[in-house]
């Protein structure tokens, strides 16, 4: 009993979590408080907690709406509105949403933004995205931070002083004007030291890979793992209380020698060990992940895991350089590297949790994460030869998964797999 | 007893089957139209195989006959195009009952008109099916059931009056797909010594001079040396028939591949990716290989190997099949000719049509279009075969191009414009690179899942294989 009691504490608390904030967001007028829409990839969740906002992230609002198989009819009543095929189907979904009432995904209300914070740049779509919501809420304050893309894969004292001169020029006075609250440094650096404790948390977690077989699946759970430092909680003491729950749960199951538990049950036997690249697919969530649960194959890292933040390096939010700290997380969200940096970083997650392969998942309406994928898996195949395989399916919209074609090629890539570590056996 | 593998290609279009021997050497190949039921049409590929395989081994038992006699030679061919034919007759009459009962069951008012047009069809086509495949080796050109009869009975019922159309076409699809899913089984020795009655009622009735010389002199060389002598390629024969039909072809393993794999009824452990038998296959009959490129029906696949033949990666074409063999099938019906048609009057062109390969419906749209405007039908062709191979080349480039050797395998590898494109279009791209087609192209899956039922290569756990490893060494 105690077993499934550890087990579910993390999920549970996650969901209290969660709920909380759908609840709180369900009644923001009567708590008061104002409403800020802004994106995963360099989200400033601490500021924003600063201000004492409430966060929406419309994108996650899209996979949710996804996984209760709720975007396909958002997508056509967005598409009906005069969206094309091809814009990217997470705005698609959100659009359609607001356009049927705006309930999210938990069935309550979302209120409108106060504010539409747009701290990342690196992916053009979002920027139209928040044009069609300017559109939509006109009563809304549009904040912009231009991030600087790492193109010579650094980040430059230059480039944080670019973007810490937007926050006090540009941001912190529009948030103080929205909210009345005046900025309080003090107030923020306390986040940020909850912020770099949760990032050591959750980087010891996805560490945990290392071991074989792997306790989790980095890319199935996840994603479920990085929801409380993605969506609003990262900075708080929730979040550090959720991993350092998490994180117990899993030495459990190391020391027991378990493999990850996964709808299906738990993995019984690890027969493959990959890095993905990419986001994976929403609407058949669990139908894609039972694909790789059949087959024995365990994720052991993930570059989707890391568009909310890279701290494999070491990176951490720090208190004492509190805006250079934000301005650095902006620039070091995993798609605003540049694709040498991801490669080493994809490189690096396969020698250190010696994976057996790396499968990149193209998405069909996402140009961020898709654009330069197969070069990426070229070099890599390459370098650490390494088998590669390459599926195609989309985020949130149900028309682009094609559940044969997917298994075809998986099952494809799974059989090289098994002839190739045979061969290598026979040959050792 | 000898142990044979067998390896069962069930693709979208054609089902293929090949027998191999322990030392990897094809000695049988089948292939069908794949239809709505696969295993029917795995079963009728195996079943082909192995008819196949014991016309091989009945060649190799009269090798220095047939190596030294022009009559022996001869004489082979024209039983395996018989044999073929007696194949044929006994499905066509179980569609000939199945069409007159069809016709039967009709609530129409003309309906004795339409009995006595399909009668006289039925009268018209036979005879000349017959001397089709008896005479001119239908057999041999890789038509099937379905296609050779459909063409000539279409054929007649344009001629038939027009009121009777509709009722003879609707006869004809209602009795060809249960006709076509039912297993028929032949009795290998009853077939062959039809068949040789059948060939002795050919060369009697041979007359001494050919009235048209329209043949080569050859043929006539040829055709004399078995007039005359064919009863002691008979007598030869006949020692070795019943020894061969008796042999037992004992099938120790067997591997199913193809995009119907899952469906074959075959265990687990028996069923592989197309993308590793092809690989396998190309690589074992052109062992230099690092890349192959598969087109087939519903699939086009680019594949890098090693040089042991193993899959180092691979791209196929997703979410849409155009660019693939089912394309050409589909342009064939647009312009009302025959598969096989396709290729040769692609390489009378002139020019190539600039055509949109990236939606089959289109293309036919645009083909239209095209002929409407006056464009010629053979550079439009030539457009079209271009567009397909451009798709390929796209896959390839993806796959991470063509690396030393290139092997191209597939049904649509026979098509020669498709060929023409592919060595024009990788030369450009990849310079000048040796470049590998076979004629068992299309048998390249099979022949890859035959290997690996002979390796008998199982889909086992590494960490299971560990432990048997570990426990063999500590006993």
């Amino acid at each position: 009993m105690s077993k499934i009691a550890q087990k579910e504490k993390s999920m549970i608390l996650q969901k209290e979590m969660v709920e909380g904030l759908f609840n709180d967001l369900a009644n923001a007028k009567e708590l008061g408080k104002k409403v800020c829409y802004t994106f995963i990839p360099g989200n400033l969740s601490e500021l924003i907690q600063t201000f004492d906002m409430l966060p929406v992230y419309p994108e996650i609002n899209a996979l949710q709406n996804a996984m209760r198989k709720k975007s396909g009819g958002y997508i056509k009543e967005a598409e009906r509105n005069a969206h094309s095929e091809d814009v990217c189907t997470y705005v698609k979904c959100d659009i359609g949403m607001m356009m049927k009432g705006n309930i999210g995904p938990t069935g309550q209300k979302l209120p409108k933004p106060d504010v539409l914070l747009l701290s990342y740049t690196g992916c053009f779509t979002f920027l139209k995205w928040f044009e069609t919501l300017k559109r939509e809420y006109p009563d809304a304050k549009v904040i912009m931070v231009h991030t600087p893309y790492q193109e010579n894969g650094e980040i430059t004292p230059e480039m944080t002083q670019y973007m810490v001169k937007q926050f006090k020029e540009e941001v912190i006075p529009q948030m103080e004007q929205v909210t009345g609250i005046k900025f309080d440094e003090k107030k923020l650096k306390q986040h940020l030291v909850l912020s770099a404790e949760a990032e050591d948390w959750i980087t010891k977690i996805f560490d945990t890979t290392k071991h074989k077989p792997s306790p989790i699946d980095a890319y199935f759970a996840g994603v479920y793992y990085i929801g409380p430092i993605n969506i609003g909680f990262r900075g708080t003491q929730k979040a550090v209380d959720y991993y350092k729950e998490l994180y117990k749960e899993i030495l459990i199951r190391i020391e027991k020698g378990q493999g990850p538990i996964t709808p299906e049950g738990e993995m019984k036997e690890e027969k493959y060990r990959l890095v993905v690249e990419g986001p994976p697919n929403w609407t058949s969530f669990r139908e894609f992940w039972k694909i790789f649960y059949d087959m024995g194959a365990v994720i052991v890292a993930s570059s989707y895991t890391k568009v909310g933040g890279v701290y494999d390096y070491g990176w951490r939010h720090d208190p004492e350089r509190p805006l250079e700290a934000l301005a650095e997380y902006c620039m070091n969200c995993y798609t605003n590297m540049n694709i040498p940096q991801r490669i080493e970083l994809l490189k690096k997650c396969i020698v250190d949790y010696d994976a057996d392969g790396y499968i990149t998942n193209s998405i069909k309406s996402c140009n961020s994460f898709s654009a330069g994928q197969l070069g990426m898996m070229r070099e890599i195949e390459d370098s650490l030869e390494v088998p590669v395989g390459f599926i195609e399916s989309d985020l949130v919209d149900p028309r682009y998964f094609s559940y044969s074609n997917i298994k075809n090629r998986l099952e494809s890539y799974f059989q090289m797999l098994e002839q190739r570590k045979k061969m290598e056996m026979e040959t050792v | 007893m000898k142990n044979y593998f067998l390896g069962i290609d069930l693709g979208s279009t054609t089902s293929k089957a090949v027998i191999i021997n322990n030392k990897d050497e094809i000695i049988g190949r089948g292939i069908t139209n794949t239809r709505a039921n696969y295993k029917v049409a795995a079963d009728i590929a195996r079943e082909e195989a192995i008819y196949d395989a014991r016309f091989t081994l009945l060649s190799n038992k009269l090798k220095d006959e047939i190596e030294s006699k022009p009559e022996f030679k001869k004489y082979m061919e024209d039983i395996r195009s018989v044999f073929q034919y007696r194949q044929f007759k006994r499905r066509m009459d179980s569609l000939e009952k199945k069409l007159k009962e069809t016709v039967q069951d009709y609530s129409y008012d003309n309906k004795s008109a339409i009995a006595d047009a399909l009668n006289s069809i039925i009268e018209i086509i036979r005879p000349h099916i017959k001397n089709e495949f008896i005479n001119k080796n239908l057999g041999s050109k890789n038509q099937f059931f379905r296609d050779i009869v459909s063409e000539r009975y279409n054929a007649e019922v344009e001629k038939a009056d027009r009121t009777l159309y509709e009722p003879l076409m609707l006869a004809f699809d209602k009795s060809i797909t249960p006709v076509e899913n039912e297993m028929v089984q032949f009795n290998f020795k009853e077939l062959i010594h039809e068949s040789m009655k059948t060939l002795e009622d050919k060369y009697q009735g041979l007359i001494d001079e050919p009235q048209e010389h329209n043949e080569e002199d050859w043929y006539y060389a040829e055709l004399n040396a078995v007039k005359n002598n064919y009863k002691n390629v008979e007598t030869s024969l006949r020692e070795h028939i019943d020894s061969i039909a008796d042999q037992e072809i004992h099938i120790a393993n067997m591997v199913g591949t193809g995009y119907g794999r899952a469906l074959l009824p075959f265990p687990e452990d028996c069923i592989k990716s197309e993308i590793l038998c092809h690989a396998f296959g190309a690589h074992a009959v052109f062992p230099n290989t690092r890349t192959v490129l598969d087109i087939g029906g519903q699939d086009t696949k680019a594949i890098q190997v090693d040089s042991r033949g193993l899959v180092t990666s691979f791209h196929m074409n997703d979410r849409c099949a155009a660019g693939c063999g089912r394309y050409l099938g589909y342009i064939a019906d647009e312009f009302g000719i025959s598969l096989n048609e396709l290729g040769p009057e692609a390489m009378s062109a002139d020019k190539e049509t600039t055509i949109c390969s990236t939606c089959t419906v289109f293309a036919g749209a645009e083909v239209k279009e095209l002929l409407h405007n006056g464009e010629k039908r053979p550079n439009i062709l030539a457009g079209l075969h271009k567009a397909i191979v451009q798709r390929a080349m796209s896959l390839i480039a993806r796959s991470g191009g063509v690396r030393e050797e290139f092997t191209f395998t597939g049904g649509v590898a026979r098509n020669q414009a498709v060929l023409k494109y592919v060595k024009q279009m990788v030369t450009d791209s990849y310079g000048e690179i040796t470049m590998n087609i076979h004629s068992d192209s299309i048998f390249m899956g099979a022949l890859g899942g035959a290997m690996f039922a002979r390796r008998n290569i199982e889909i086992e756990l590494p960490s299971k294989k560990m432990k048997t490893k570990k426990a063999i060494n500590h006993e």
